[in-house]
């Protein structure tokens, strides 16, 4: 059995499962699903520097930090007891072009190649790191939301901007990983 | 005063702490947690959380993300389409509510940045916190950095075109 969840979950078990937040949420507290808000509060509780869009009362949402902690337990608990053994199998393609990049390490989910501790300290490292981050950041609020606030709460509820926004997100991403993306990897 | 714009902090458009009376105690948020690692735990096993799957999503190399998201909507809208439906109250007997978003062109020039930060980073704000919870410490940075950008959008939210 634990074998069996082990392996990597495909998205016809996984998603249906996230899906599932939605009603979950609603039912457990009438919350709306949505991840990208966590930060703004962390904003309004840590630095709110008398800015209108951070002077609300956060604690009345702190529902959002406790969700974002589970799901920070959750990534503890998947790799330390369900972890899949077995090396994460990719597109040959994405491998072919990453490997002109220099990356070939496929061991965790995070590309150790690029992401860690040192790389922090080169152009390429701060451009993907913190420069990846902001934008992650800036987008979603300047968006109203994520991919878990729009993409599956707005839609799920038929709301048209989300769809605009869902649209949107993914054109950016089309557009950073095939035009722009391969310049900050070739670094 | 400029009118709420941003549809997810849902106590700024209401009034009164929570319908049943007793303001909440922490305690009481640890059903949040739950679910949260319930949801933490899917998205590593699935690998939502994988810089590589971001990647093969946004070249069109795999099936994987799109089955995800998509079966994930289908699953949330058939769900909302019932609570409402049923008119299912929540498990201290409140109303279940909505809120309506509204259009702004925030969405469009937010949404294509967020757009960049996602292929770049290969996580959206959740799989940041279940990177970090696999031993990605380095994230951290990512996600204090996108902690910043929050603050730069509130900074700048009314110089900003909506």
């Amino acid at each position: 059995m634990l074998e069996f969840i082990k392996q990597p979950w495909p998205w016809y078990v996984a998603g249906p499962l996230i899906g599932l937040t939605v009603p979950a949420l609603l039912i457990l507290g009438n919350k709306s699903f949505g991840i990208s808000s966590s930060l703004r509060h962390i904003c309004a509780a840590c630095i709110p520097s008398n800015i209108p869009f951070f002077k609300y009362d956060w604690k009345r949402e702190i529902w959002n930090l406790f969700f974002v902690f589970g799901i920070f337990l959750g990534g503890a608990i998947a790799i330390n007891f369900l972890a899949n053994p077995n090396p994460m199998v990719i597109n040959p393609k994405l491998v072919a072009e990453l490997a002109k990049y220099g990356m070939t390490n496929y061991h965790n989910l995070v590309p150790e190649d690029i992401m860690n501790w040192s790389s922090l300290f080169t152009l390429k490292g701060i451009l993907i790191m913190v420069g990846g981050g902001f934008l992650v950041g800036f987008g979603t609020r300047y968006a109203g939301g994520c991919t878990s606030g729009h993409a599956i709460m707005g839609l799920s509820t038929l709301q048209w901007p989300s769809l605009v926004a869902t649209i949107c997100f993914m054109v950016g991403g089309f557009a950073m990983a095939n035009l722009i993306l391969p310049y900050i990897l070739s670094l | 005063m400029q009118k709420n714009i941003d549809f997810e902090v849902s106590s700024l458009d209401k009034i009164g702490v929570k319908e049943s009376g007793l303001a909440p105690q922490w305690y009481h948020y640890l059903k949040y947690t739950i679910v949260g690692l319930l949801f933490g735990v899917i998205f590593v096993k699935a690998e939502v959380v994988s810089w590589f799957r971001i990647q093969e999503m946004f070249r069109l190399q795999s099936f994987h993300m799109y089955g995800i998201i998509g079966s994930a909507i289908a699953v949330g809208m058939i769900s909302v389409w019932l609570i409402k439906r049923f008119d299912i109250r929540t498990i201290d007997g409140e109303k279940i509510v909505f809120y309506p978003k509204q259009f702004n062109k925030g969405q469009v020039y937010g949404g294509l940045l967020f757009g960049f930060g996602w292929a770049i980073t290969g996580a959206c704000p959740g799989p940041l916190f279940a990177q970090i919870g696999t031993g990605a410490t380095v994230i951290v940075v990512t996600l204090l950095s996108a902690i910043a950008g929050t603050w730069v959008y509130g900074k700048l939210r009314d110089k900003l075109p909506h």
